[in-house]
């Protein structure tokens, strides 16, 4: 069972690293990792996408508690959440395919963000399943380079919260 | 209290300590520390200079265990901070409150692999509750406040301070003890919830077989009387882990042995047959419970413990229960239920005699087959334990001396067990018992160590001839490292390999070059007045008892 843990952290340094530690540690799994500042300046996001059985994952979040540097954890099925992913594919192109690579960034919604004589940036930003859909259409492509930031996650509006 | 002395991060560091109370400060110095050594100097705390740092740790361990208080070490950077990973390691398995203070080179050299520099902190991260690393002088006082807070509340454990030898050296402008502290992401549960607390009482007055099982968490939180007048007060039977041995006496007529791998047969069957478990201040750990099964299928379970993490993580409870030990006990007594579990402590009673024939029949056996010039080392615990006072502390090493310590130790009232339970750590038992002294100078501490264990502690004699810490440890000698020897006849059908131990040196030799007494055991004829003389020998004394390797735990 996959699962999206919302961590609350003080952004501190060293902070990142106890947390994955933990996950390694315990041999909890890491699918993903995003973290960055919120509007509090003291205080960061993490995003960690886990898997596991449902007493792995009870515990990764009383263990994520225990973690002084942690002020809150939430956690969230998939479907609880608005996720997104941007991922920035550099890829080698030719007059033969430039109009078909052009298309399907057109059909996806990705944009082309940096352009030479025959290379090319796509930026793609969307839940991670749709992410990977436009990836694996890439395969045909000469992918050069390849970065993804993993999912971010917010729990859904709910109406009365 | 708020100074405004020109004063540096070392002086800071040092009225921290003033102000938390405490005593003892173990350790070792190197330069990057020395500037905090310096301090000290001036200061009322005593010093023990140890000869190896892990056993500063255990030295800390055994003083924070018997004292109620947060032990301290302080030691160098690099191999000095390494060398106490092991201690920290086995502290933070028993939950015991520690702050340990390691030098740590100039901050403007820190990650560019400068003489005896080590990255401790992050080295240490899945053995400590939390680390600092302390970058300015003005901060020391709040992070003090903060390692002690931590160190000693919820679930107690060691926390490190490292300390960047300029940051000592930098002047503090002004110095104040925070009154209190609060953390916004640590807020260690105390009461426990009362719903829960009526669900257990009720469920207490359905149940037919309810046990106890006691763990370290009811001594960390000084509550073994409340926990025992509980007991008592209802006559539910207890059963203890290792780490809980001392919470009850153990010829208390409630008390039926230490469950587990190493367990009483009384214990283990009382576990399986009972209808409600009641787990206090335990984690549920595999030596202990190695099926947790065992105690949820067809039963009530309930945990109570401090740590929430604990609850759940091997066994799902029916009732959970977190909060401080102490407090929730003195609710429970507060609340009446009906019971008359006699019938149920009498069945348990009953395991309980049976084992007592079967085991005075393997001890004949064994002694029909035993090599002359060795003792039983069962008996000879018995017959030591009784012979203890009644609030001595005794200290267990790892092996089999600490199995048969287990199964036959005799402790009262007011005595207390002291051993290293999830971490296993050999050489744990001459530092803690050292420890244990200096916190109760009036207390008879012994120590009995495996002859493996003793080499990797022995250098400590110096610690205790330096301080005048008296000395009565006992070293269980079979000449082979006898746990492991034991595996390797049941598992590798007696392939032994690397457990002989045959190079061990002359021990009498050993205990003179210390300035100790020295006695040998190596006839049954003779125990009674061996045991009667180590004991009341007013100097250190070291007692060698001579086992058969065959001696099974």
């Amino acid at each position: 069972m996959k699962r999206i843990y919302s961590v609350l952290v003080e952004n501190k340094a060293g902070v990142l690293c106890k947390v994955a530690g933990l996950f390694w540690r315990r041999c909890f799994n890491i699918d993903s990792l995003v973290v960055g500042t919120t509007d509090k300046p003291d205080v960061s996001n993490m995003i960690i996408v886990s898997s596991g059985d449902g007493k792995t994952l009870e515990q990764i979040e009383k263990q994520l508690n225990k973690k002084l540097d942690v002020i809150k954890v939430k956690t969230f099925d998939e479907q609880e959440a608005v996720s997104r992913e941007l991922m920035l594919i550099k890829l080698k192109y030719n007059r033969d395919n430039r109009r078909d690579i052009i298309e399907n960034c057109e059909i996806c919604g990705a944009s082309i963000v940096d352009m030479s004589r025959n290379l090319m940036t796509v930026q793609m930003c969307d839940t991670p399943e749709r992410v990977q859909i436009f990836l694996d259409s890439m395969r045909s492509v000469s992918i050069v380079e390849i970065t993804r930031t993993g999912t971010l996650a917010l729990s859904k509006c709910i109406n009365g919260q | 209290m708020s100074d405004e002395v020109r004063m540096n991060g070392a002086d800071a560091a040092i009225k921290c300590l003033e102000a938390e109370g405490v005593e003892y400060v173990f350790g070792y110095p190197g330069v990057a520390i020395c500037p905090f050594y310096d301090s000290i100097l001036g200061s009322n705390i005593k010093t023990i200079l140890v000869r190896q740092e892990q056993n500063a740790a255990h030295e800390a361990s055994g003083y924070a265990r018997i004292s109620g208080r947060t032990g301290v070490v302080a030691v160098t950077s690099g191999p000095g901070a390494e060398n106490l990973i092991t201690g920290i390691a086995t502290a933070f398995a028993d939950s015991i409150p520690m702050v340990c203070i390691t030098g740590q080179v100039d901050s403007n050299q820190m990650g560019s692999d400068v003489f005896q520099e080590a990255d401790i902190s992050g080295a240490v991260e899945s053995f400590v509750k939390y680390s600092y690393i302390v970058r300015d002088a003005s901060e020391v006082a709040q992070i003090f406040k903060e390692a002690f807070f931590i160190a000693g509340s919820g679930r107690k454990g060691p926390v490190l301070i490292d300390f960047p030898c300029d940051v000592q050296k930098e002047i503090v402008k002004k110095f104040e003890y925070p009154e209190t502290v609060k953390m916004r992401t640590y807020k260690p549960t105390v009461s426990g919830n009362t719903i829960q607390i009526r669900k257990v009482t009720g469920k207490l007055e359905d149940a037919k077989r309810p046990l106890l099982c006691v763990g370290g968490g009811v001594l960390l939180s000084d509550a073994a009387s409340s926990v025992r007048s509980f007991a008592e007060e209802h006559g539910i039977p207890v059963v203890c882990t290792m780490m809980g041995l001392s919470v009850m006496p153990t010829d208390h007529p409630l008390f039926f042995g230490m469950v587990g791998n190493n367990g009483q047969y009384s214990a283990n069957q009382a576990m399986n047959d009972a209808d409600m478990i009641i787990v206090v201040g335990a984690r549920v750990a595999d030596r202990s419970i190695n099926r947790p099964a065992v105690i949820t299928e067809g039963k009530t379970l309930v945990h109570i413990d401090v740590d929430p993490a604990e609850i759940g993580k091997n066994a799902g409870p029916n009732i959970p229960l977190v909060g401080d030990i102490r407090h929730i006990f003195a609710e429970f007594e507060k609340l009446e239920f009906e019971s008359d579990y006699s019938e149920w402590v009498g069945k348990i009673d009953h395991y309980r005699k049976q084992t007592v024939h079967e085991n005075q029949i393997a001890a004949r056996k064994a002694a029909m087959i035993r090599s002359g010039n060795t003792v039983d080392p069962r008996a000879f615990i018995r017959a030591l334990s009784l012979a203890m006072d009644d609030d001595a502390v005794y200290v267990a090493d790892v092996g089999q001396n600490q199995l048969w310590s287990c199964a036959n130790a005799v402790i009262r009232d007011d005595g207390r067990f002291l051993t290293s339970g999830g971490m296993g750590t050999m050489g744990y038992a001459l530092g803690a018992s050292i420890g244990a002294k200096l916190a109760a100078p009036g207390r008879q501490v012994i120590g009995v160590n495996g002859d493996g264990a003793f080499q990797m502690s022995f250098m400590e004699l110096a610690t205790a001839c330096e301080y005048g810490v008296q000395v009565k440890n006992i070293v269980i000698r079979n000449n082979w490292l006898g746990l492991v020897r034991q595996y390797q006849h049941f598992a590798y059908n007696d392939r032994f390999s690397v457990t002989d131990l045959s190079g061990s040196p002359d021990l009498e030799k050993i205990a003179a070059a210390y300035g100790m007494d020295y006695l040998k055991l190596d006839s049954e004829d003779d125990r009674e007045k061996t045991i009667d003389a180590f004991l009341k020998d007013e100097r250190s004394v070291l007692l060698e008892v001579m086992v058969d390797p065959n001696e099974l735990a």
